[in-house]
């Protein structure tokens, strides 16, 4: 076991957990897109970034690929963490904006304005379809290709691969295209979500329709 | 070497060559990188076919020769041109002048950098560093160099090759 | 040819090709590296070997087609040995000449030697010419006296006596000990101590043994090739650094990753490879030693994210170049998981320079926290455009000035930058910075693989830091949200302030994105790309600003934002630049003043270049 204070409370974990696993069994919420606790940690989004205190220095690191050391010293919500995790939601929301689970997660964190050239990718390549087509089912048929900003998921030579098993774990695992905001129209890249500083005439009733925002709309991280 | 012109009418036989290189470097995926090498610099460029070829014998998932393939600037799924000009856009080369020198080539030529020429004749690359920055900015053409480039020596340097 | 299989045998065979040579023989020495190659030194180095068996000389005079020799602006470049003459500029013209004057001692050909542009004074000897004076060539100096493809010109220089002293009179650790005092950090950019790493590699536990050497020849750092050149001119003594590190951390397979665009590096490190196999200097049994390590050369694919250990190691797997978090360090899990120590080209070319004259010897050289030498490519707006390898410590004025020669045309020095793209611009006011790892690190930038580009008063730093990041932007893996959009966010930002959309908030903006992308990347490609804006906001914020608020370019460089005219003074009306137009864009009477339409003209400078009078202004 290896001991670990987390937001100021010290916890154990067993070696080889990672301080995301480690903060989740602490009931401590931090947000992630590329992690699926059934699927290996990939580390792409950065939105679970925690700071990692060594000393007197401290840096950024995402928790979902952290392994636990003894005497770490995390903060999951300081005015650093909080600050770059906007800024990466923010350029996600310019690159895949059609997307209800990345418009909660704004709102939730008080984003309101999207300051880049928005250019819808589709996608957030978080490779969760990736790893669920190569780890879950064991077909491996899809896969990035190219890099930078052509990177995207696609099938050699855009046919069916022959280890397709229709088995639409891909579509189903995807947090953005499963969830097509219904918010209508965005505004500069932003929806405003569920947290709208304005009433929201289609929900006359609050049930809490996104994970990351509580009933009636409380802020859940 | 094969003519890039022939892409259609290559039949499965030419790809004894790919069962060449795999055996050259062994049917393993470390040596992936090396193969697909070797295969386009003998076809100027990675043919479907060729690519299903390596991916049975390395026994890998097409996408992951893809992938591969797909990732590194070496390779091109497209038949490149008869001569391939490459404009160096070093730093040195950058700092003195070479964007003007690779506008000028792509006006010349009609195309961007990555694209080739309608008729095959020619394609068009930028490479980062040549390690030659005295001679800045550098065109290569077919490995010849045309040092000291300027925007208004490009007609001349191409013109020997049109 | 057969296996040594003793230190003594090593020493016989050595004694054997010395006596062989006479250090009075006449030899010519022509430079065949890259840069002089693009001035068409083969065709040189052709005419002398046909020159000198016309001149029935073959046994007289002896020709060497070495690696380069450094100065690469004044190329082709001919040594004459023994008394090392040094000329520049050589044609097949003068051929005749310099084969005649070799054998006879006291002949100079004075038109070929350097002549200094502010004293005038001509230097003969390679030691007399400025641009070598202030260097410290340890490792870089015997690229001009062996044929790359000799490893008998390699042991005529006391090659592999290093290898043999470790073999047979060291212990690993104590060959890690050696490598800890002489205070020897990584080359390629990390800067991270060597021996350090070398120990945590040796005490990493792997359950078969298994334990990797490998060689970062991936230089992806545009305008950087030193390490070409030392692959290219001196495979043997990488070869040789790297196995003394084997032996020291325990490793039999080595791997040496070398960059796609550098063809004759893998030829020459073939061949080298080759010959290091036969004489049983690499291989199963080395010099009967019992150790056994043997090199394989794996080759890039064109990607610049390869450079990092991570990124390579993936490549070497056979997959795409994807970094990894190094919460693990690659000593400890590396290559298919075992442990590797990577070390860039120079580093282990250090290595038999180290263990042959000690490390008492090599620390004294250097500052206190940067031991030893380091081979600098001097590139840009620079007079002696070339490869340097100087003392650790030696300020930038010195290497600019006394060096490079000072900026040409008589124009101002403005910044120079280090590091590559991970670095950053360093300007004027520091010019008297000793170049040292931890000093350039503290003013912004860092010491990188060696790229030193200078930039004179017509380099606009807005466009520079464009440069940069659009070079990140086309080479990120793309897996990480930071460095694949946010880079791609910053070029958008960038490119709008060239092309005068810049607006005020602009600026801090990209001070805010540059932040976050440098803490929250998975890897360094990410972590420094944005070195150089932040580098050059923090320097010249002033040209930023001039962009944004005055919709104008300092230095004249940014298309959008710069008119191109005709001196009424100057103009003769040639007509020359009106030919020249793609866009027809000039018009003028013959004889009479021409005019630029500026609703037409695309900035392309055409105009500029052909002008022989000088009239075209930009403003």
């Amino acid at each position: 076991m290896v001991e670990l204070t987390i937001d100021g409370i010290k916890t154990r974990a067993p070696e080889g957990t990672t301080v995301l696993e480690a903060a989740q069994e602490m009931g401590i919420i931090i947000p992630t897109l590329c992690y699926h606790s059934g699927l290996s940690p990939y580390g792409a989004c950065r939105v679970c970034i925690v700071e990692v205190v060594k000393g007197n220095r401290s840096s950024l690191e995402a928790s979902c690929t952290l392994p636990v050391e003894s005497g770490q010293v995390i903060m999951t919500n300081s005015e650093r963490v909080t600050k770059a995790r906007k800024l990466i939601v923010e350029l996600l929301l310019a690159s895949c904006p059609n997307s209800k689970t990345l418009q909660d997660m704004a709102a939730n964190m008080g984003i309101n304005k999207v300051r880049f050239k928005i250019k819808d990718r589709g996608c957030i390549l978080c490779g969760l379809c990736v790893r669920y087509c190569k780890e879950q089912m064991k077909s491996g048929g899809i896969g990035f290709i190219g890099r930078g900003t052509s990177r995207r998921v696609a099938t050699a030579f855009e046919m069916t691969p022959e280890e397709c098993r229709n088995c639409g774990g891909c579509e189903w695992i995807c947090p953005v295209c499963e969830r097509a905001c219904t918010a209508g129209n965005l505004i500069d890249g932003l929806c405003g979500g569920c947290q709208n500083l304005e009433p929201v005439e289609t929900c006359p009733v609050c049930t809490g329709c996104s994970e990351s925002v509580g009933p009636q709309g409380h802020k859940v991280y | 070497m094969e003519s890039a012109i022939n892409h259609n009418n290559q039949t499965k036989s030419d790809y004894q060559k790919v069962r060449a290189i795999v055996r050259k470097y062994g049917a393993n995926r470390d040596s992936l990188v090396s193969i697909l090498q070797d295969m386009q610099s003998e076809y100027r460029y990675l043919p479907e076919d060729a690519l299903i070829m390596v991916a049975k014998e390395l026994n890998l998932q097409l996408i992951q020769v893809y992938g591969v393939a797909t990732f590194f600037k070496a390779f091109s799924l497209k038949p490149r041109g008869e001569h391939v000009v490459h404009v160096c856009l070093g730093t040195a080369c950058h700092v003195r002048g070479a964007l003007a020198v690779l506008d000028e080539v792509k006006r010349r030529l009609g195309i961007e950098a990555g694209e080739t020429t309608e008729d095959m004749r020619f394609s068009l690359e930028t490479v980062n560093c040549l390690g030659a920055c005295a001679l800045g900015p550098i065109l290569v053409v077919d490995g010849e160099y045309h040092g000291q480039m300027s925007p208004g020596k490009v007609k001349k340097a191409l013109r020997k090759y049109k | 040819m057969r296996k040594l299989s003793s230190a003594v045998e090593l020493e016989q065979w050595r004694d054997q090709i010395l006596s062989q040579r006479r250090a009075e023989k006449p030899c010519i020495s022509i430079c065949g590296g890259t840069g002089c190659h693009a001035y068409r030194s083969e065709d040189v180095a052709d005419a002398l070997a046909e020159e000198i068996e016309r001149q029935g000389l073959n046994g007289e005079v002896e020709l060497k087609v070495t690696g380069c020799h450094g100065f690469c602006e004044r190329g082709p470049l001919v040594a004459v040995y023994p008394q090392k003459i040094f000329y520049q500029r050589v044609t097949r013209d003068d051929v005749p000449e310099i084969v005649a004057g070799a054998i006879m001692k006291r002949k100079i050909i004075n038109r070929l030697l350097y002549v200094d542009p502010v004293s005038g004074k001509k230097a003969k000897f390679e030691h007399e010419v400025p641009f070598y004076k202030k260097q410290q060539r340890l490792v870089f100096g015997n690229n001009g006296i062996i044929d790359p493809k000799s490893v008998e010109d390699y042991m005529a220089i006391a090659g592999y006596s290093a290898l043999s002293k470790v073999l047979f009179e060291m212990q690993p650790e104590g060959v890690i000990e050696e490598i800890r005092k002489s205070g020897l950090r990584g080359r390629g950019g990390g800067g991270f101590p060597t021996a350090g790493k070398w120990e945590e590699c040796r005490n990493a536990p792997s359950s078969d043994g298994i334990r990797y050497v490998i060689c970062n020849a991936d230089e992806g750092d545009p305008g950087a090739y030193m390490d070409r050149s030392l692959l290219e001119g001196n495979p043997h003594s990488v070869i040789e650094g790297m196995i003394i590190g084997a032996y020291a951390i325990g490793s039999h397979h080595g791997y040496v990753y070398v960059r796609h665009e550098y063809p004759l590096a893998v030829t020459n490190l073939s061949m080298a490879l080759e010959q290091a196999r036969a004489y049983g200097l690499l291989g199963e049994d080395i010099l009967g030693s019992g150790f056994g390590f043997d090199i394989k050369i794996s080759r890039g694919g064109g990607a610049f994210v390869c450079g990092e250990s991570t990124a390579l190691m993936a490549s070497l797997e056979g997959m795409i170049g994807e970094p990894r978090p190094k919460h693990i360090h690659t000593v400890v899990s590396g290559l298919n998981g075992k442990p590797s120590n990577l070390n860039n080209v120079e580093t282990w070319a250090n290595v038999p320079l180290i263990i042959n004259r000690g490390a008492d010897w090599y620390s004294q050289i250097g500052t206190e926290g940067s031991k030893g030498t380091k081979v600098f490519s001097l590139v840009g707006k620079i007079n002696n455009t070339g490869l340097v390898e100087v003392p650790m410590g030696i300020t930038l004025r010195e290497i600019i000035y006394d060096i490079g020669g000072g900026i040409p045309n008589g124009k101002k020095f403005k910044a120079v930058q280090t590091g590559g793209p991970s670095g950053g611009c360093i300007p004027e006011s520091l010019i008297d910075l000793p170049v040292d790892f931890d000093r350039l690190t503290e003013v912004g930038s860092m010491m990188g693989s060696g790229g030193m580009i200078v930039m004179d008063e017509d380099t606009c730093m807005v466009d520079i830091a464009r440069y940069f990041i659009k070079f990140l932007t086309e080479e990120s893996c793309g897996k990480c949200v930071p460095c694949r959009e946010g880079l791609d966010r910053m070029l958008d930002i960038l490119t709008d302030i060239t092309e005068g959309k810049g607006k005020e908030e602009d600026i801090e903006l990209l001070e805010e994105l540059g932040g976050v992308i440098k803490e929250t990347s998975l890897c360094a490609l990410g972590g420094t790309a944005p070195n150089p804006v932040l580098s050059t906001l923090r320097y010249f914020r002033d040209e930023y600003e001039a962009h944004v608020r005055e919709n104008r370019c300092p230095a004249g460089v940014c298309k959008a934002l710069i008119t191109f005219s005709i001196d009424e003074d100057k103009c003769t009306g040639c007509g020359v630049c009106a030919r020249e137009c793609p866009q027809g864009a000039i018009t003028g009477e013959k004889k009479k003043l021409h005019v630029i339409d500026q609703d037409r003209c695309i900035k392309c400078g055409l105009c500029r270049d052909n002008c022989k009078f000088e009239a075209i202004l930009v403003s």
